[in-house]
This record gives structure tokens, C-alpha cells and sequence, in this order.
């Protein structure tokens, strides 16, 4: 079985990282598994950990009234789940529920920001990998909330005739 | 520039608002066509509007048109029915570099109606599928009710040689894949950046966002095309209504390598 040491290096997230980093986020990770519909955790709830993606699929869901659980986007393979976990008050902002077996490399995030505050080149090594997600997340939801299918012209469609 | 009566032999409904039309020559001609042209359509009486061969270039016959009704043209095409006439003219226009793709992998990305222009291009990676490295599809749509051709993405996604990747950007009830825009499918399409060709159809600003996510993921500007869609008349290029800055759409486009337009994509007003 792989060491997670082993694990992480092979994650995009930790591609070119220094041994030396990796071992630290390594002291806080552990594997983890969720079956299909299982919550990974709950709007609200204490935001204790981050995941990485192994394997499967996870829907961020919120719930609004009279039409229930909404997906709002969902996350997949090598990809990050959760930063609710780095700044107060550490809850939750939306659902995180498993749309298949997820397999994932999970990480204490009450030991991940002890080390950062010990140590702020580990922090800021964090921060150049995990800003990039959130402005891509952050970009997308931009798009999205533009609706282009919804009123573009589509190509050859007919444009305005 | 005089159309040619063809004869609709069979209407698809796609979704609420298109449907795919079969048409064929009245007069029994052959009709062909390169993946990425587009016809001229005209309905009887209200207009012409350009419509993107959707079928089989190697099966050109009947001819394929997806058709979205937005206006009055589109909306009359859209709701033909069997067994009447649209006039035809065409093929126009300039095509998806699929020769130049040989030996390499390719990437779709398609946004909604976008899929119609692009599937002739599926139609012939499959049908020479040896000659292309991995392939992948990567197709967005507003919600799972607005998904094009939803029987052959099934087929598609089914096959071992070829990735197939749909999100929408609002579920319904009952959906279980990908949420989020179609670029949020780039960052790990199993494609090599450095040797690998993007084509890419959907709204503008859709194509603008998908331009700068396979920048970031390294694939070179010139080996990224786009067509482009603009106010097309005469479809030959002396009206003018298609021009966008140096290039009239009609002729030199739709079709474009994204260096030839980049500089006019963030214009507001070409």
C-alpha cells in the first residue's frame, strides 16, 4: 500500500511541492471513504478538515425552500473539497454529499493551520495552491451566473431571425 | 444565390426550442458538405437565416440542420413538418481543420447549440479514428432538459475510445452529473496540451472563458479554433453584415484559428 507521502506527490495539487512541505501536510492526512449519498458534511457544520479527490464525485448542495437540495456544482477527481476549514468562523457554507464511492485523502484542519502558523512559509505554500482553486471556482460561478445558453444566439442557431 | 428547394424527409425534436431537420435535394442532386459549414435556409415567404450542418460528412445525405428557434425565420424552420420545402443554399464557409488534427489528440468543447456544428467533426474522428490520439469531448448545456443529440451522448460516452465529459450549469431534480461550466471540465480532460488541437463552439463569451482555460492548461493559441457566429445575408461575402474587423464571418469564417480573431474577441464593438 502507498505511504500518503506517496499519495500526495502524485496529487496535481502537490505537483512540484518540496519534499520537505509534503511531509508536513502528510502528518495531517489520512485516507478516507464515502459510499454514494453519503454527506461528507453539512452546511452549518465545523469546518474540520479539507479533501483531495482520489476517486469519485461530490455534489455541493444548499437547500432551498420548496425545491430542496440544489447541486450547485460538483467536484471530481484530483480536485479540492473545502477552504471553509482556513478562516473563522470554520463552518461550513454549503452540503458536501458523495454522488459515488468517493475515495480522498483527508486532512485535520485544526493540525494543517497549526503548522502554517508555525511555520508561515508552509502557510504561504498553501496559499499559491489553494488560491488558484478558489479563483477558478470563483470564475466559473461568474460564467454560470451570466446564463450564456439561456439568452445567447447560438452559433448558427439562427442568430436574432 | 438562388435557393434550391429541398425536401424535409424527417423532423427531430431535440428539446423545447430545436429540432433537427433531414432535408434532401428536390430534384434528387447530391449535396456535400466539410464539418464546420453552414447552409443558408430559407423559409418561404418570412426569410434565410444560416443554419451549421449538424450530420455526417461522409454520409451527407440527408443533409443535417439543428435548428433553435429564436426569431421568426428560425422559429418557422424549427416547425416544419415532414414532407414540406425549405430552400437551401449553400455549403458555406470554412471548415474544422480536421486533416491538420491527424496524429494528434483533440478536444471539443462545445456549449450548447455549439454541440450542432461540432458534431460533424465527431462523426468523422470516429469513422477515422486511427489517425487521432485521444479525443475528448467536452460538452456544457444550461440544464439536462437542453442537452443536444442526448441518445448519441449516450452511445459516445459508452465507447472506450473516447472521453465524453457533460455538465450543466443548473440541475433539475434527479440529475446526477457534473455540475458547473463547461470549463470546469478542462483542468483534467485526459488530453496532452502540447499535442493537442481544441475546437470550440458555444456563445462568445462561453468560447472567451474556454480560450483562456486551455491557455492556462497550455495548449498553444494556434493549435486553439473557435467558429464564431455573427449576422450572416448573403453568405458570400459581399453585404457585409458578418464583418467582424478584417474578416467577413460569412467567408472567411465561421471557422477561425484563434490567433486570427483574439485581438477583436474582447472588442465590444467590432
Amino acid at each position: 500500500m502507498k505511504e500518503i507521502e506517496e499519495l500526495l506527490a502524485e496529487q496535481p495539487f502537490f505537483k512540484g511541492m518540496d519534499p520537505r512541505w509534503i511531509a508536513f501536510f502528510a502528518g495531517c492526512a489520512g485516507n478516507v471513504r464515502f459510499d454514494a449519498g453519503e454527506y461528507i458534511f453539512r452546511e452549518g457544520g465545523e469546518a474540520n478538515r479539507f479533501l483531495l479527490i482520489r476517486h469519485g464525485r461530490v455534489a455541493l448542495e444548499t437547500h432551498v425552500p420548496q425545491r430542496g437540495p440544489v447541486t450547485i456544482y460538483t467536484i471530481g477527481k484530483n480536485d479540492v473539497v473545502g477552504w471553509s476549514w482556513l478562516f473563522p468562523p470554520y463552518r461550513w457554507t454549503f452540503d458536501a454529499r458523495a454522488l459515488e464511492l468517493v475515495r480522498a485523502i483527508g486532512f485535520d484542519a485544526a493540525c494543517v493551520r497549526k503548522k502554517c502558523e508555525e511555520d508561515p512559509a508552509l502557510g504561504y505554500v498553501l496559499l499559491m495552491r489553494l488560491v488558484p482553486v478558489i479563483s477558478s471556482r470563483l470564475q466559473a460561478t461568474r460564467l454560470q451566473l451570466l446564463d450564456v445558453y439561456g439568452t445567447a444566439r447560438g452559433p448558427r442557431a439562427g442568430a436574432s431571425a | 444565390m438562388v435557393p434550391v428547394p429541398f425536401v424535409v424527409r424527417r423532423v427531430r425534436r431535440e428539446t423545447h426550442d430545436t429540432a433537427t431537420l433531414d432535408l434532401a435535394p428536390a430534384n434528387g442532386d447530391g449535396f456535400t458538405f466539410r464539418p464546420g459549414q453552414f447552409n443558408m435556409l430559407y423559409a418561404f415567404g418570412i426569410g434565410e437565416v444560416p443554419i451549421s450542418i449538424s450530420g455526417d460528412a461522409q454520409r451527407p445525405l440527408p443533409v443535417a440542420h439543428t435548428v433553435r428557434a429564436v426569431g421568426a425565420v428560425s422559429t418557422a424552420i424549427r416547425t416544419v413538418r415532414p414532407g414540406a420545402m425549405v430552400g437551401v443554399r449553400g455549403p458555406f464557409g470554412t471548415a474544422w481543420p480536421v486533416e491538420a488534427a491527424e496524429r494528434m489528440d483533440v478536444v471539443i468543447v462545445a456549449g450548447g447549440i455549439g454541440l450542432a456544428p461540432l458534431r460533424p467533426v465527431l462523426y468523422h474522428l470516429l469513422a477515422f479514428r486511427e489517425r487521432y490520439g485521444r479525443v475528448a469531448l467536452l460538452y456544457g448545456a444550461r440544464t439536462p432538459q437542453d442537452l443536444l443529440f442526448r441518445r448519441e451522448l449516450e452511445q459516445w460516452r459508452g465507447r472506450f475510445d473516447l472521453h465524453v465529459g457533460v455538465t450543466v450549469d443548473a440541475p433539475v431534480s434527479g440529475w446526477i452529473g457534473d455540475v458547473g461550466v463547461v470549463t470546469t471540465l478542462i483542468p483534467h480532460a485526459p488530453f496532452d496540451p502540447q499535442d493537442a488541437l481544441a475546437l470550440v463552439c458555444g456563445p462568445e463569451v462561453m468560447m472567451r472563458f474556454t480560450v483562456a482555460e486551455l491557455r492556462k492548461r497550455g495548449v498553444p493559441a494556434e493549435r486553439i479554433v473557435l467558429s464564431l457566429e455573427r449576422n450572416m445575408k448573403c453568405a458570400i461575402g459581399l453585404c457585409g453584415h458578418c464583418q467582424f474587423g478584417p474578416h467577413f464571418v460569412c467567408r472567411q469564417g465561421p471557422v477561425f484559428r484563434y490567433p486570427e480573431v483574439e485581438p477583436l474577441l474582447t472588442v465590444k464593438e467590432v
